[in-house]
This record gives structure tokens, C-alpha cells and sequence, in this order.
């Protein structure tokens, strides 16, 4: 089965930064807005090369998400960026009304999502966006889940045209994904198509975000018992590549689930529904059980709220039982 | 009744007890919470009727206090403890896992103390006007206080609640600003000039009064007895705080660079032996 290691660990939210920066360069449409989170969205380099082009909102993400409609009318392709916990729930309506049921073209840039935000506490830890976002008509939802993969998300959704949410996180986590290279245009994101990260015949690991390397780990565990995992990086949660998914679950008969993100809503929802209409077979589910988070460290919450490689593992097993 | 120089004790402790309690766990925000540490002290030490033991949430006949920037939450916590609501030495938790002492405060642990959870901002000002209307249909006399922070005014719904509040004659609440002229991204004015928010006040019906002292005991005392006075009068009173973030640790002081950032062990040092104990570490 293939390998993945990685010699470098770099936080999501950096992938980001060094996209948005990509974009400055190269597409004089692309504006930035900030509300009072410069530092933690990684903006700077951005800012320090487009001044005129960055937008400080302070600290009112409501009227960022406002202004950010308003800016598309005169053409441009506004990313805004702040916690995801502010740039989902807190400005709900707004996303829905001015951007999404007006068709407009705004990239709503979320850092820090999920139990990984650490010691800030539940108050910032929002385990609900995924689902918030992916039920507004026409969004794209998008969670990428490493530094290569974000940055090549990040200058992916400037080409599409529509409202975008992209969820990145806060801690430093392996970098395991290629390079996306502007000169060639090698390793491109493509919005809505899968990634078969291995070949495996017992049971498909459907898993985005952070919990992608931890199925990786997960299938490497499981291998070492005789069980061989078919492991899928769904960066984009919605349109969601359930041909990719529906191929492999033809394979192996079940599939486990794997999102830092209430059960309730989530990827797992989406995979199941699509088994649902197609194929139904068992399913196991790694997300957090309906509850709020809470403060700690990233490492100390993955493992309380069983969002690791070990309950992967586990739940690889219990889904096979089933079939 | 305690005397000044009790409250400067009680305060310097409170000042070591938020330095400690960021630097065991490398996060938190000490820069707004050593900018409140007197504010807080001479509400739970000196003004508010409050029954520490006996915490219960409604608070009948009793005043209740509404942080609503919640992450200057070691300088609450740490007050709450020295008022007797919990143990001191729960303080040695905060932001670990499985504690009470969250990184933003919560009702979800089950703190004493604690009415609402904050941390995001700009809720505070509309539940603290919901328990002063509270207050009124009860028949209770007490009054209801809240905190919030200058950057924080920059969310709308404050703007909402503000207009709310004297609208609908809300004249058993005190509202304080923490005017700190910073926020994370720099200086307010840096980030979304306000004009003057002492104008924006009066001009939505508020009592506005000053303390330009923000953090000397004696200066809050007289705002907020000042205060005191103007409820009562058909108009919710608005308190703006001229406090200086990181007050009371020299390398803090003057610059927005701490609202968020913890102390290495070196600083901590350098800080505490700025501020001797008093009361006794937890
Ligand atoms: C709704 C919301 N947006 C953004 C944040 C992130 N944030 C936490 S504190 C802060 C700055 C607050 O400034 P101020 O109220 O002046 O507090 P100070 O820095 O003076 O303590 C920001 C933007 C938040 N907690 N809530
Ligand atoms: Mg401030």
C-alpha cells in the first residue's frame, strides 16, 4: 500500500496566506477583507504587497460579509477572512441573503475551524459550519487538510465563479500533499474531485480536514492487522465526488467516515445520503457526538473526542463486522 | 468595606494570578485583563451586593455583572475565586482540559459566577439589558453592570442593544467601556477609527460619564458611585474607562502586542517581581 510521509509541518491557515499572496500577484480582481484577525489569517504578505487592494473591517464580520457582496458588483473576487466560528454562524443570514441567494461571488476564507483551535474554548471551536454552509443553495464547501492542498485550494476557488466556504485550522500538522506549481500547473486543485489516496479492499476511509492524515495512519495500523484501507481525501465536502466514493464502497462493502465536525451535518451525513440513493451498505461515523468543545490542546481534544487514527482504526473494524 | 490599600493588594494579587495563570498554559489574553483587574476588583469588592457563597443564576436582589469581552477572562476568573465564588486554587486550571475555568467563560461547565457564556463579542450588552428588564418585572431594586471592550463596540448588535437600552428607559444598568485605544490588529484607530464614542453614547439618550483614571481605585470608585446616582432616571448610564492594557507590567504596557500573548518564563519573572504577592499564590 502506498506510503505517505512528510518532512515538514506547517499550519492549514499558512497554505492560505501564501495563496492569497499567489493571487495578489496574479489576479488584479482578487481583494482581501479582515476582520481584526490579520495575524492569525496569515493576510500579511498580502497586505504588505496590496495595500490598496486589503480592507480592514475591524471587528464586524457582518458587514465584512456585506461589504464583500457589495464589492463583486464592481468585479472583484472579495476572500474574507476571520475565525470560522465568525464567518459562518455569526453571520448566517447575511452569507445567505447578500451572498449566495444573490449569486455572489465571494470566497469566505474560515481559519481555525474545529476542536483544533485548542485552548480558546468552545466559544471558538465551531463543530457545525460544514453543515451550515453546505445546506445554502449553490455553496461550495471545501476542507482542505494540509499546507500544499490549501494554498492550492486558495488560488482554485479565485477561477471559480460562486460562493465558496474554505475551512482551514489553526495547529501545525504534516505536510503530505504535492506542491501545487504555478509554472506548470502540476498538482492543481480541482474542486469537487476526490483524491484515492490508497488501494485497499476491506473498507473505504472517506476523510477531509485534519483527520485525512490521520486516516493515512489509520489504514497503516490497519494494514499491519491483514486489513487493507481504501483511503479518500474529499477536500470538497460539497459538490460532493460520490463517483469516487460509489466506486470504492463497490470494492469493499463499507465505509467509515472521518471529519472534525458534529456527526450531525457533516461529511458523514453526505456520504451516507449518497449511499442512501445508490448502494447502501454499513457506515461508521468519526465525528464528534453532538456536543460542544472545549479548552485543551489540539492533540489532548482529537484523542477525548476520539477524532484520531486509533478511532478510525476502531471504527474500520466495527464497520467490517457489519458487512 | 475595604480600604484602598486593600483593594491595591487585592488587585497587584489579582495582576500575579493572571500572569501565572497564562503562562502555565502559553495562551490567553493578559493585556485587557491587567487593564481591568482594578475595574473588576471595586465591582466585587467594593460596590456590587453579591452573594459569593451561594451562587445561584438568577441572582434575585442581588447585582449581577456581564463580562462581555470574554477573553479578558483570568482577570474574571480570578476575582470570582478571591470573591469566594470558587476555589483559588481551581485557578491552576484554566484552559486545561476537563476544566471549569474555560478559555472564554461558560455556564456549560457549571462555573459559579459565571451567567453567560462570551468570547464572541459583542453579545454581553443585549443579555445584560435582558436581565436588567428582568430585574424590573421582579420587582427587584438591584442593579445590573457589564464590560465591554473598545474594539468590541465595532460589532453592530452593541449599536442595536444601545439603542434598545435607552429607548426602552433600561436606567438600572451601568454599561462600562474599557477604552484601551487597542485591539489586535493594532490601535482602534489603526484598525476602524470610532470618532467619539463618548458622543456616539450620548447622542443614542445614555448617561456618559468618564473615568480617566481607569485604573486607579480611588478615581473608579467615585465613577461608579457617580453612577449609582444617575440610575434610576429613565436613561441607561454608560461608564468609558481610560485604562492602559497590560497596566501594572512595565514591558506590557503601551503597545497592543499582549492582547493575546502569553509570557515566557523570563518575562513572567521580569513581571511578577513587578508585582509581589499580596494575598498569596494559588
Ligand atoms: C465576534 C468576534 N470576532 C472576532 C473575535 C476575535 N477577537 C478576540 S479579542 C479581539 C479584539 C478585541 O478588542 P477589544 O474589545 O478592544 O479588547 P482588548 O484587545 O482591548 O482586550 C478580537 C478581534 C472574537 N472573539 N469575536
Ligand atoms: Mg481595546
Amino acid at each position: 500500500m502506498k506510503k505517505y510521509t512528510y518532512t515538514e509541518k506547517k499550519d492549514t491557515r499558512s497554505g492560505f496566506g501564501t495563496g492569497l499572496a499567489h493571487l495578489g500577484r496574479t489576479n488584479p480582481n482578487v481583494v482581501a477583507l479582515c476582520a481584526d484577525l490579520i495575524g492569525s489569517l496569515k493576510m500579511d504578505e498580502f497586505i504588505k504587497e496590496n495595500p490598496e487592494r486589503f480592507f480592514q473591517i475591524g471587528i464586524a464580520e457582518a458587514n465584512m460579509m456585506g461589504i464583500a457582496a457589495g464589492l463583486t458588483i464592481g468585479g472583484k473576487i472579495p476572500f474574507t477572512g476571520t475565525f470560522a466560528a465568525f464567518s459562518t454562524g455569526r453571520v448566517y443570514d447575511q452569507i445567505r441573503q447578500s451572498i449566495a441567494y444573490s449569486d455572489k461571488n465571494v470566497k469566505i476564507c474560515a481559519s481555525h475551524a474545529g476542536l483544533t483551535l485548542g485552548e480558546d474554548g468552545a466559544t471558538h471551536q465551531i463543530l457545525e459550519d460544514l453543515g451550515l454552509m453546505k445546506m445554502i443553495p449553490g455553496m461550495t464547501v471545501i476542507n482542505t487538510c494540509d499546507f500544499n492542498q490549501t494554498e492550492a485550494a486558495t488560488i482554485a476557488i479565485a477561477e471559480h465563479e460562486g460562493p465558496v466556504y474554505l475551512r482551514f485550522g489553526r495547529p501545525v500538522v504534516p505536510i503530505f500533499m504535492p506542491k501545487f506549481t504555478d509554472t506548470e500547473n502540476e498538482n492543481k486543485f480541482v474542486i469537487g474531485k476526490g483524491i484515492q489516496m490508497t488501494e485497499g479492499n476491506d473498507v473505504t476511509i472517506v476523510a477531509t480536514g485534519h483527520l485525512v492524515w490521520e486516516a493515512l495512519q489509520a489504514s497503516e495500523a490497519l494494514e499491519k492487522e491483514g486489513i487493507t484501507a481504501e483511503v479518500i481525501n474529499i477536500h470538497t465536502i460539497k459538490p460532493l465526488d460520490e463517483e469516487l466514493i460509489l466506486k470504492s464502497i463497490a470494492k469493499t462493502g463499507c465505509v467509515v467516515t472521518a471529519e472534525e465536525h458534529n456527526i450531525i451535518g457533516g461529511l458523514g451525513e453526505s456520504v451516507a445520503r449518497t449511499l442512501a440513493l445508490n448502494n447502501p451498505v454499513p457506515q461508521e461515523f468519526v465525528g464528534t457526538q453532538d456536543t460542544f468543545g472545549e479548552s485543551g490542546t489540539p492533540a489532548q481534544l482529537m484523542e477525548k473526542y476520539n477524532l484520531n487514527a486509533a478511532a478510525i482504526v476502531a471504527a474500520s473494524k466495527k464497520v467490517i463486522k457489519r458487512t | 468595606m475595604a480600604s484602598i490599600q486593600e483593594l491595591k493588594d487585592f488587585t497587584q494579587q489579582v495582576r500575579r494570578d493572571i500572569l501565572r495563570m497564562v503562562h502555565a498554559v502559553n495562551s490567553g489574553h493578559p493585556g485587557g485583563s491587567l487593564g481591568c483587574a482594578e475595574y473588576i476588583t471595586v465591582l466585587y469588592q467594593e460596590i456590587m451586593k453579591h452573594n459569593a457563597e451561594e451562587f445561584d443564576m438568577d441572582g434575585k436582589d442581588q447585582d449581577l455583572f456581564f463580562l462581555s469581552n470574554g477573553h479578558i477572562s483570568p482577570v474574571f476568573y480570578s476575582v470570582l475565586s478571591r470573591s469566594g465564588y470558587f476555589p483559588v486554587s481551581e485557578l491552576a486550571t484554566f484552559r486545561l482540559l476537563d476544566s471549569r475555568l474555560q478559555g472564554h467563560p461558560t455556564t456549560h461547565e457549571g462555573l459559579e459566577g459565571i451567567r453567560i457564556a462570551s468570547g464572541s463579542l459583542g453579545q454581553g450588552m443585549s443579555v445584560a439589558l435582558g436581565a436588567a428588564q428582568a430585574k424590573k418585572l421582579n420587582g427587584d431594586t438591584r442593579l445590573v453592570y457589564s464590560l465591554h471592550g473598545d474594539g468590541e463596540l465595532q460589532e453592530g448588535q452593541n449599536w442595536e442593544a444601545i439603542m434598545y437600552a435607552a429607548a426602552k428607559k433600561v436606567d438600572n444598568y451601568i454599561a462600562a467601556v474599557d477604552v484601551n485605544l487597542k485591539q489586535i490588529d493594532g490601535t482602534t484607530d489603526e484598525v476602524l477609527p470610532m470618532g467619539s464614542i463618548k458622543a456616539k453614547f450620548e447622542a443614542f439618550g445614555w448617561e456618559v460619564l468618564e473615568v480617566k483614571e481607569g485604573n486607579d481605585i480611588e478615581a473608579i470608585i467615585a465613577g461608579v458611585k457617580k453612577a449609582q446616582s444617575l440610575t434610576g432616571n429613565g436613561k441607561p448610564v454608560c461608564i468609558l474607562l481610560y485604562t492602559e492594557m497590560g497596566n501594572g507590567v512595565d514591558f506590557m504596557m503601551h503597545t497592543h502586542a499582549w492582547h493575546g500573548k502569553a509570557p515566557n518564563d523570563e518575562q513572567l519573572e521580569n513581571a511578577l517581581s513587578q508585582n509581589p504577592a499580596t494575598l498569596g499564590d494559588y
